[in-house]
């Protein structure tokens, strides 16, 4: 079954891949994101039945930074939203307002 | 373990998973693609389990199921996003080529897992006590990086609040 979890993980890191290049809403964006580190936890996993345990507690880690890396991006969202009413990508240009 | 129950139980939970990425990543509403990423979470929670990591399944519906999808609703509610950007366009052009390209990363995903030689039958059993393993590697082998996450958590709590912090938009911070 590993090899059948790692293409579903492809799969899904695909998925995410075209979310990132379609999509302009910030949020859906960050979204695609999530979806893509879990895509990679996947296979993380899969191969820890393999490889023993290291691939699980690496998966924590992973975690743990998709939890800040949630919390930061929101926040930036939410700042550039007051800035420019928005939060369509194609519409913010400039880093500095 | 390798049965048919558990095979047919392993596809429904893959087709669940990729069907709602497909969903989520088509809404046009953030709050139906955050419900759509949630029935992600889940699918991908119970392929844990089914591989033996019953710990990081139950973590990944408490972490993400339930506290980054919070997050992320409770933004869209905040910025009130609820009816979606209809302004949103989407270019055929634009759609095809990502389409494109994230199928060609796909194949060349594919091919490469092709080419591995993963042998079932070289699988490890999964012990009884699943758990002890892991605090075992994250407490001795991995402890520094244990201790710099707490760090980087703290950084993200306090960068969280400077960026979000009303009446100043970050770029103002130093004027």
């Amino acid at each position: 079954m590993i090899r059948e979890a790692l293409v579903v993980s492809a799969i899904l890191f695909s998925i995410g891949v075209l979310g990132v290049l379609t999509r302009r809403n910030a949020l859906i964006l960050f979204m695609c994101v999530e979806l893509m580190l879990n895509a990679v936890n996947l296979s993380f996993i899969a191969l820890s039945r393999l490889h023993g345990v290291s691939g699980q507690v690496f998966v924590l880690f992973v975690m743990t930074v998709a939890a800040a890396e949630a919390a930061i991006g929101l926040a930036i969202v939410i700042s550039v939203f007051r800035h420019y009413r928005t939060v369509d990508l194609g519409r913010i240009r400039l880093l500095r307002g | 373990m390798m049965g048919t129950l558990y095979t047919v139980h392993f596809w429904i939970f893959s087709a669940l998973a990729i069907g709602a990425a497909l969903a989520m990543v088509t809404r046009r509403n953030p709050v139906a693609a955050a419900l759509w990423l949630v029935n992600v979470m889940f699918a991908i929670a119970a392929l844990y389990v089914m591989f033996g990591a019953h710990f990081l399944g139950a973590a990944q519906v408490l972490v993400y199921a339930g506290a980054i999808m919070v997050v992320f609703v409770f933004v869209v509610m905040l910025l009130n996003l609820g009816e979606g950007d209809k302004s949103e366009e989407r270019s055929m052009k634009v759609a095809l080529g990502a389409s494109m390209l994230s199928g060609v990363l796909a194949a060349e995903l594919l091919y490469v897992i092709r080419a591995q030689p993963l042998a079932d039958g070289a699988l490890r059993d999964v012990p009884a006590d699943a758990l002890a393993p892991i605090a075992d590697s994250l407490f001795t082998e991995n402890l520094v990086a244990f201790e710099v996450t707490s760090v980087l958590l703290l950084v993200a709590v306090i960068g969280a609040v400077v960026l979000a912090k009303r009446g100043r938009v970050a770029g103002e911070v130093r004027s």
